[in-house]
């Protein structure tokens, strides 16, 4: 038999109720996949609601897109891609050890996620200057279309709740920021990091399904 | 502490007997002392009762409202309350039982304290999110609340559009949002429970010897999770039609109703099974130990659990018959439902097939089995019939969707609600309650359920539509009997409720393992520790392997690691033989 080997590993991180770390961040790895595909179901809704009204009125959703604007999506989708590529290089860095590289890469996907909405802000004010507002408020008139108020509503939501969820990560990533700044994450425990940057690949992928049905349908 | 013998290829596992210490002094319900001790606890048990309170107190709220509604109905005209204060209490009830009694019931109660103890675990993966998830269903309580105290709703459990979404109705805002806060207590619940499944079993217990108990909770909690978002898509949609009007629900501004209703039966219906299938996992514990016998057709109950969570995702499109859908879909639909009376046929079957033959022992918890097995029955079969397209043209909107509905809701999962609470009450307090009693209360609410649900069947038939304030005087002898009905099931609860609190005040203090079964949970204290076992279990039977001695049930890994320690470690093949 070896001698017990005399590596130490610090533990700090480890519930009680877990036997050791691997069984700790594989059971917070699933959890946050099984979180995703309720999240999935969360925007399915939505999906369902955009593919029915598309099914019965194929000539507004053409009609209506023009209205948004393919130039500013564009950026915000590279903004976003890129964001996903920072938030797993420092995935990367905190199994790496590398703290600094963990910060600096945190902060470069917030001020990505931040670029992001600051563009759906500026995107959102230009439309509520012409009246395209949600549901019964809809005073637009430069589409010839008697439900694009419905358009409208759906697109809402949908960037909406998406915005929703970049704030909501974004707070996440501040929260990362302040806990390795404490030296809390090390190449033996970075679960936190890993399964924000999950969260922030879903918030990714529904951004890639959104932008093309919403802007790039003619 | 596993060691590997070579020249004979065996694989020991040194492991030895660990017997529960009977009535021990310190255990989970005293170990932490004080009011913020409790609030703050991530004990899976501790929030078990927590939330044990919650739903008895809801439980209570809509079963008062359900004995106001029966004496109002005690006559054909108004009896003591106005036509809109019937509107508001029967969708009050509807909502209260379904959202804060029957979704949450069983996972949050029996779940939450048994599943960790099934596995051998010390706890649920997420012990944070356990007691944030009970919070957050406080929050959503708290809305509701505060809905009912300001306007209340009338547009039954439902919210259907455009009603909801216009401006009558109450304060269905409040009341929307506190059930959509209330579903992210059930995702986070269910997330909860699969993570443990998958993550924190004990050494030994592969997917072959997960009590059937787990296999009911695995398919509900995908249920909830696959299901309850939907549920939060559909009610912000709904809540932002009436901020903002956008129209998507609500046809005065180009929405489509129906819609809404798509939406809300993806939920809906599979919630009904979020609430009857983790009962199933009760029932196959609560037979095979009073049997003493193997279950029957381990693998089929285990399965077909799952498959009625999947057919259930198919079926939505019945709540729907007349609402204007396509001959196809709903024939469709129809066809669809009467697959989901298959699983649910094997569970019964299998069920039956534990008890042939068996050393039958009649108590209170088997005693609400059989009384589920008889009512579920008829609620199951009932259900079968509506689902059958020509013939729930006639019954729609009638008592007998009303009584179908409380067959199996109430005759199916309160009943393995009962059977489960009675069966794990000894674990949870270490206190026994009055069999006598038990058993009587039990005669009672059966007679009275009976009573009370049976004439709604022929009330239906007859004709008499559901939500209804006033009724022709022909149906006035079916609705009296059924008020005396609930009048007797209001006294068996109140006796249920004495005899509980005697039993946790001055009841005899219950043995770790009163009904002699093989399960994990049986083979730890009563109550339990605070980190539920003193070891780490090693399973190598079954739950259900009641042909095997005791001793095989109770093993552990030893606590050192050193073969010179003053605990001599016990070698399974040894001890084995030694048995035989």
């Amino acid at each position: 038999m070896s001698q017990p080997s005399s590596v130490e590993e610090k533990l700090d991180h480890l519930q009680h109720h877990f036997i050791d770390s691997d069984q700790q961040f594989e059971a917070s790895k699933l959890g946050m996949w099984i979180f995703l595909v309720t999240e999935i179901l969360f925007f399915g809704g939505l999906f369902a609601a955009y593919i029915v009204y598309r099914a019965w009125y194929p000539e507004l959703y053409l009609l209506a897109s023009e209205e948004l604007d393919v130039f500013w999506g564009t950026v915000n989708t590279f903004v976003l891609i890129g964001s996903s590529l920072t938030v797993a290089m420092a995935i990367r860095s905190a199994q790496l050890n590398q703290i600094r590289g963990l910060i600096i890469n945190l902060w470069i996907t917030i001020g990505l996620a931040l670029t992001f909405m600051v563009i759906k802000y500026f995107e959102y004010v230009e439309k509520f200057e012409k009246g395209i507002l949600p549901g019964a408020h809809y005073s637009y008139e430069g589409i010839a279309h008697e439900k694009a108020n419905i358009f409208f509503s759906i697109y809402y939501m949908m960037t909406g709740l998406h915005g929703i969820h970049v704030l909501i990560g974004i707070g996440l990533m501040i929260w990362l920021v302040f806990k390795a700044k404490k030296k809390v994450f090390h190449s033996g425990y970075y679960t936190p990091v890993e399964i924000t940057g999950l969260y922030w690949h879903l918030v990714d992928v529904i951004w890639i399904f959104l932008f093309p049905l919403l802007y790039l349908i003619d | 502490m596993a060691t590997n013998d070579e020249s004979k290829n065996v694989r020991k596992l040194q492991v030895k007997r660990f017997k529960p210490e009977e009535n021990p002094e310190k255990h989970y319900l005293n170990q932490e002392k004080g009011l913020w001790a409790w609030m703050t606890t991530v004990d899976h048990k501790k929030i078990g009762l927590m939330y044990l309170g919650s739903i008895t107190f809801f439980f209570f709220i809509a079963g008062v409202l359900a004995l106001l509604l029966r004496t109002e109905l005690l006559t054909p005209a108004r009896s003591f309350m106005d036509a809109d204060m019937y509107n508001q209490v029967f969708t009050l009830h509807g909502a209260i039982m379904i959202f804060f009694f029957l979704v949450p019931s069983v996972p949050t109660v029996l779940g939450n304290f048994i599943l960790p103890l099934q596995l051998g675990a010390k706890d649920v993966a997420f012990p944070r999110l356990n007691l944030a998830s009970y919070y957050i269903y406080v929050v959503g309580a708290l809305f509701t609340l505060f809905a009912i105290f300001t306007g209340g709703i009338d547009t039954g459990w439902t919210f259907y559009t455009p009603y909801s979404s216009s401006a009558a109705g109450g304060n269905i805002m409040a009341m929307t949002f506190g059930i959509f806060i209330l579903g992210f207590s059930s995702i986070l619940t269910g997330v909860n429970f699969l993570v443990t499944i998958h993550k924190m079993r004990s050494p030994g217990i592969t997917w072959n010897k997960l009590p059937l108990n787990l296999w009911g909770l695995y398919a509900t909690s995908i249920i909830q999770i696959l299901a309850t978002p939907v549920l939060a898509i559909t009610l912000l949609l709904l809540t932002m039609e009436r901020m903002l009007s956008i129209g998507i629900f609500d046809p005065a501004i180009g929405g489509d109703p129906v819609l809404y209703q798509h939406f809300f039966w993806f939920y809906s219906h599979p919630a009904v099974y979020i609430m009857i299938v983790p009962g199933f996992g009760i029932i196959s514990e609560v037979i095979s130990t009073f049997s003493r016998k193997v279950i029957f057709g381990y693998w089929a109950i285990a399965l077909s659990s799952l498959a009625i969570a999947f057919i259930g995702f198919l079926v939505w499109g019945h709540h729907m018959f007349t609402a204007g859908q396509s001959s196809l879909a709903n024939m469709v639909f129809s066809f669809l439902t009467f697959l989901v009376g298959i699983p649910t046929g094997i569970k019964i079957f299998n069920w039956l097939a534990t008890m042939y033959k068996g050393s039958i022992d009649l108590k209170t918890p088997m005693i609400y089995a059989l009384v589920f097995l008889f009512l579920f029955t008829i609620g199951g079969f009932t259900g079968i019939m509506l689902g059958a397209l020509a013939v729930d043209i006639h019954l729609h909107d009638t008592y007998y969707v009303v009584a179908h509905f409380h067959y199996v809701m109430m005759g199916g999962m309160v009943m393995a609600f009962l059977a489960g609470l009675h069966y794990w009450w000894p674990k949870m307090f270490g206190k026994m309650y009055s069999e006598f009693w038990a058993k009587i209360t039990c005669a009672i609410i059966f007679i009275g359920f009976n009573m009370t649900f049976l004439p709604q069947f022929v009330m239906g038939s007859q004709g008499m539509p559901r939500r209804y304030f006033n009724y022709i005087d022909q149906f006035q002898s079916f609705h009296q009997f059924s008020t005396i009905g609930a009048y007797i099931m209001g006294v068996g609860f109140l006796i249920m409720a004495a005899y509980m609190i005697h039993s946790l005040v001055k009841g005899k203090p219950a043995s770790s393992n009163p009904w002699g079964s093989r399960a994990l949970e049986w083979q730890t204290s009563s109550p339990v520790p605070l980190h539920n076992f003193e070891h780490t279990p090693v399973i190598i039977n079954g739950p259900y392997d009641y042909h095997k001695p005791m001793s095989e049930f109770q093993l552990g890994i030893t606590a050192s690691q050193h073969a010179h320690h003053a605990d001599k470690p016990v070698d399974i093949s040894t001890q084995e033989k030694e048995q035989a």
